[in-house]
C-alpha cells in the first residue's frame, strides 16, 4: 500500500521545521511527490502536469505560518487548488429556462446514465418539488428502455411509452412532446451509451440535442475511470456543450482523480456523484472532500456526516456522557460496532478517516473486516446479562459455551475481551483528554489490533 | 476485418499520438534522462501504473541499446520495450474453453465483476461463440437486482436462440443459480453461462452474496462453475488491483476478461494485473456486437499498445 502524501511530506519536511518561507528547492521536492500522489489517484497526466505548474508558481516563496509545518502549508496549496478545478463550491443545475427544461445524460457504455436519470428526477420531484418526465433513446442495448421505464415506474416519474420500431430522433421530440403536454418542468433524456470516437454515435447524440436543445447536458463518468478520461471528456466536450458532470461509483474504494481530469479538460464543474446502485446513492458533489479523498487524505467531513446520520441524538448524548465518566461495557462495545456496520462497514469507514485507508491490508491480513465485526456482535449477544456488566467471571467454560452460542472459538471470545479492555483503559485514558479528538481518536484505536 | 485491425483501428488514435510522441522523444538516438522520463509519461498515460512504468524504464536505463542507422531510434525502442512487454506477458494468453470436460456433464461458466463492466453483454458474446462450435448453450440469470437485467440477458438468449433460465427480479440470486444449473442439466446443455450483478469490490454484503452464488453453483453440481470470468471494464485505471484480489477471495477466478479495448484505452493495467495475480486473459471485448470479442494476443496488444505498425 501507498504511503498518503501528508506523510511523504512530513517525512520530507521533517528537518526543515519553520523555516520562514518555502523555497524553490523544498517546492520542487514537494512537488514530486504531489506528482505520485496525484498519479496513484487516476488524475491524467497532462492533467498532473498542468495543476503541478501551477502549483509550483503559487507555492514558492509563500510564507509559512507559525502554526503548521510546511509539509502542511503545501497540502493546502495543493487542496486549495484541486477544490478551485473541480469547481469550487458544490454547483446547482440550471432550470431557469421555459419548461420543461431538457436534461441529457451522456456517455460511454455502462458508465451509469440510466440509474443516474433516475436518481436525478426522484432528486428533482423530491427536493425540488419539480414534475419531470423521462425518454430513453438508447434503442441499441437490449432491454435499455425497459430499464428506464422500470425505474420510472419505481419512482413514480412517467417514461415515453416504449414502441419497438421508433428511431432516437423520434423518441427525442415524441418524449418533449409528452412531457410539454403533460405540465412538466423538466425532461429528462436518457442516452445510449458511446464511445468518444465512434463518429457516427456522436453525430447521432449532436442531432439529438439540435433538434431539442438540452440547457443541461452532463456527462456520467464512472469514478473508476482510469488516464481515458481526459480523452473521453475532451471528446464529448467537442461534440456536445456539456454543462456539468455526475460521477457514478463513489460508492468504490477508488481516489476519483477522474472527476479533476474531466473537470480540468472540460472546464466544467461536477455537480453530482452517484454513491450507489439505488435511487438514494445520490450527493451533490462537494470539491473540498473529494479534492481530500484524491490526495488520499481522507475525508473526514462525510465521515462526520455519515457518523451523525447513523447515530441519533439521543443515544449519542447517552454514549457521550458515560464515555466521558469512563465506564465502559460490553453493550456499549456492541453498540458501537452495530454502528459501525450500519455505517457502510470497515472499509468505507477507513477510506473516509486520514491515515487509516491505507491501512485496510494490512487489517485484513490480521483478520480485522467487516466478517470480524459481525463475529464479534455475536459473541457479545451470546453472553448473558451478568456476563456483559462483570466480563470477570468468564471462566473457561463459559468461553466455551458463548463460543458455541456465537459460532466462534474460544480464541476469538478471548481477542474480543481483549480488545474490549483495551478499549476500557483508553476510555479511561480518554476522560482524562477530555471531549476533542475523542471520536477519531477512538475509532483509530478501536481498529488497531493487538497490543499498544 | 481481423480481431486484431478492429483493435488497432480502436487503438489508433492514441497509438498515433504515443508513436508521436516517442518520434519525438528519440530521434536524439541516445537515451539520457530526459527522454527517460518522457517515456515514463507515455506509459503511464496507458494506466500501466505509476510502479510498472518506472520499472520498465529502469530496465531501459540499464540496457545498452544499438541505434542502426537504418532503423530510427524511436523503432528501436519500441521493438526492445514491445519484447519486454511480451515476455511479461507469458502466459497471459489461454483460450476459453466452452466444452465439457471427458465425463463432466455440463460445464458452468460464471460472470463476475463491478457495476456496468460488461458482464452480460459478454455472456451473450461467449454464448454465441460456444453455439459456432456445435455446443448446447443456455444461459442463467442471476443479475435479479439490476432493473431490466434479466430481460438484456433474454434479449441475448433470444438473438441466438437458446434457453435462458429466470427467476423473477429480487429473488434471491443463489437461488437462480441453483434452478439455472440444475434445469440446465436436466435439458441436455453442453455448456452454461450465469451472469451475476455488478457489484463493487468494497461492499461487503455483496461480495458474500457472491460467495454464496458460487458455493450454491457448486452445491448444484460438483465441480461447478467450472470458469469463473471477472470481467474488467478496459477504462478502469489503478482500481483494478483491488477489484481482481477482492473477487478472488471470495470465488475461484480462473480468468480475467478485459472489455471496450475499441475505444482509446489501452488497457495498460492488464500487465501488471498479470504480473501480479497470473490470471490469464480469456478474451477481450472490442465492441458492442455478438461477434466483437476476441482472444488475447500478447504480440497484438502490446503492439497496440506502442503503437507498432
Ligand atoms: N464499446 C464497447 N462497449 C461494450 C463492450 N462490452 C460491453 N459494452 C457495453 O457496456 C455497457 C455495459 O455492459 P453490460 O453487459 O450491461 O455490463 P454489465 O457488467 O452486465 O452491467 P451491470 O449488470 O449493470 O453491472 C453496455 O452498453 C454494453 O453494450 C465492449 O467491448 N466495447
Ligand atoms: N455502486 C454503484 N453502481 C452504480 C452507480 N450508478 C450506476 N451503477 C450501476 O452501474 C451499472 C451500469 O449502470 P447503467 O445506469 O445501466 O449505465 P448506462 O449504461 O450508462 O445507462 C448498473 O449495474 C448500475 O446499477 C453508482 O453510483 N454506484
Ligand atoms: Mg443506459
Ligand atoms: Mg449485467
Amino acid at each position: 500500500m501507498f504511503e498518503n502524501l501528508s506523510q511523504r511530506l512530513t517525512k520530507i519536511f521533517d528537518g526543515l521545521r519553520h523555516r520562514g518561507s518555502l523555497s524553490e528547492d523544498d517546492v520542487r521536492t514537494a512537488m514530486r511527490e504531489v506528482r505520485v500522489a496525484l498519479l496513484e489517484a487516476d488524475v491524467a497526466l497532462p492533467v498532473v502536469k498542468d495543476i503541478i505548474k501551477d502549483i509550483t508558481t503559487e507555492a514558492i516563496g509563500k510564507e509559512v505560518l507559525e502554526s503548521i509545518t510546511p509539509g502542511q502549508q503545501v497540502i493546502k496549496i495543493v487542496h486549495d487548488h484541486l477544490v478551485k478545478l473541480l469547481g469550487g463550491e458544490a454547483q446547482a443545475l440550471t432550470l431557469q429556462a421555459t419548461p420543461p427544461v431538457v436534461i441529457y445524460m451522456v456517455g460511454l457504455q455502462g458508465a451509469g446514465k440510466t440509474t443516474t436519470a433516475a436518481k436525478l428526477a426522484l432528486y428533482l420531484k423530491e427536493k425540488q418539488g419539480k414534475s419531470v418526465y423521462m425518454a430513453s433513446t438508447d434503442i441499441y442495448r437490449p432491454a435499455a428502455r425497459e430499464q428506464l421505464a422500470q425505474w420510472g415506474t419505481q419512482i413514480d416519474v412517467p417514461t415515453l411509452p416504449i414502441e419497438a420500431a421508433s428511431k432516437p430522433l423520434d423518441i427525442v421530440k415524441a418524449g418533449y412532446k409528452e412531457a410539454k403536454l403533460s405540465g412538466a418542468d423538466v425532461y429528462i433524456v436518457d442516452t445510449a451509451g458511446r464511445l468518444h470516437i465512434d463518429q457516427d454515435m456522436m453525430d447521432e447524440v449532436k442531432s439529438l440535442e439540435k433538434a431539442v436543445p438540452g440547457t443541461e447536458i452532463l456527462l456520467t463518468a464512472d469514478a473508476l475511470t482510469g488516464q481515458d478520461a481526459v480523452n473521453v471528456a475532451t471528446h464529448f466536450q467537442e461534440h456536445l456543450k456539456l454543462t456539468g458532470i455526475i460521477l457514478t461509483r463513489m460508492d468504490g474504494d477508488s481516489r476519483g482523480g477522474a472527476a479533476l481530469s474531466m473537470a480540468s479538460v472540460t472546464g466544467c464543474p461536477v455537480k453530482f456523484s452517484g454513491t450507489g446502485e439505488t435511487v438514494d446513492g445520490f450527493e451533490v458533489f462537494h470539491p473540498d472532500r473529494v479534492a481530500n479523498r484524491i490526495l488520499g487524505m481522507g475525508d473526514v467531513v462525510t465521515l462526520v456526516e455519515k457518523a451523525a446520520a447513523s447515530i441519533d441524538e439521543e443515544e449519542a448524548k447517552k454514549m457521550a456522557q458515560q464515555m466521558q465518566s469512563g465506564t465502559f461495557t460490553l453493550d456499549m462495545m456492541k453498540a458501537q460496532l452495530e454502528k459501525m456496520s450500519s455505517m457502510g462497514g470497515l472499509g468505507s469507514m477507513m477510506n473516509l478517516i486520514p491515515g487509516l485507508g491505507k491501512m485496510q491490508d494490512q487489517l485484513s491480513q490480521a483478520g480485522v473486516d467487516d466478517k470480524m465485526v459481525a463475529k464479534q456482535i455475536a459473541i457479545i449477544c451470546s453472553m448473558t446479562k451478568k456476563e456483559k456488566v462483570y466480563p470477570k467471571v468468564l471462566n473457561g467454560s463459559r468461553k466455551k459455551r458463548i463460543a458455541a452460542g456465537s459460532g466462534t472459538s474460544v480464541m476469538e471470545v478471548n481477542r474480543l475481551l481483549k480488545q474490549f479492555r483495551d478499549m476500557e483503559t483508553m476510555m479511561k485514558r480518554m476522560k482524562k483528554m477530555g471531549k476533542k479528538g475523542m471520536m477519531m481518536q477512538h475509532l483509530k484505536d478501536l481498529f488497531m489490533p493487538g497490543p499498544k | 476485418m481481423s480481431w486484431f485491425q478492429r483493435l488497432k483501428d480502436g487503438l489508433q488514435k492514441t497509438s498515433e499520438k504515443i508513436s508521436d510522441q516517442l518520434k519525438e522523444t528519440f530521434t536524439a538516438r541516445k537515451i539520457d534522462d530526459e527522454v527517460l522520463e518522457s517515456l515514463e509519461e507515455i506509459l503511464i498515460q496507458s494506466d500501466l501504473g505509476l510502479k510498472t512504468s518506472m520499472d520498465l524504464v529502469e530496465k531501459l536505463r540499464k540496457t545498452k541499446l544499438i541505434f542502426p542507422d537504418d532503423k530510427p531510434a524511436h523503432e528501436v525502442v519500441k521493438a526492445f520495450l514491445q519484447e519486454e512487454l511480451v515476455k511479461q506477458l507469458e502466459g497471459a494468453e489461454e483460450p476459453l474453453v466452452f466444452a465439457p470436460e471427458e465425463g463432466q456433464l455440463l460445464r458452468v461458466v460464471l460472470l463476475v465483476g463491478v457495476n456496468g463492466s460488461g458482464k452480460t453483454t459478454t455472456a451473450g458474446k461467449l454464448g454465441a461463440k460456444a453455439q459456432a462450435q456445435g455446443l448446447k448453450v443456455g444461459y442463467g440469470a442471476c443479475d435479479t437486482f439490476r432493473m431490466a437485467a434479466v430481460e438484456q440477458l433474454q434479449e441475448w438468449a433470444y438473438r441466438i436462440d437458446v434457453p435462458c433460465y429466470t427467476l423473477p427480479q429480487g429473488s434471491d440470486p443463489g437461488a437462480a443459480a441453483h434452478r439455472a444449473v440444475l434445469q440446465a442439466a436436466e435439458d441436455g446443455l453442453d455448456v452454461l453461462f450465469l451472469d451475476t450483478a455488478g457489484r463493487l469490490q468494497n461492499k461487503s454484503h455483496l461480495m458474500s452474496e457472491l460467495e454464496k452464488i458460487y458455493r450454491v453453483v457448486g452445491k448444484a453440481l460438483p465441480g461447478a462453475p467450472h470458469e469463473v470470468l471477472l470481467v474488467l471494464d478496459g477504462t478502469v485505471g489503478q482500481n483494478a488491483l483491488s477489484q481482481v484480489s477482492a473477487f478472488q477471495d471470495v470465488c475461484e477466478v480462473t480468468g480475467l476478461v478485459v472489455t471496450k479495448l475499441d475505444g482509446t484505452a489501452k488497457g495498460g493495467m492488464i500487465l501488471p494485473l498479470y504480473t501480479e495475480t497470473n490470471l490469464p486473459i480469456k478474451a477481450i471485448g472490442v465492441g458492442e456486437k455478438i461477434k466483437d470479442l476476441d482472444r488475447f494476443d500478447a504480440k497484438a496488444y502490446t503492439a497496440g499498445l506502442l503503437g507498432i505498425e
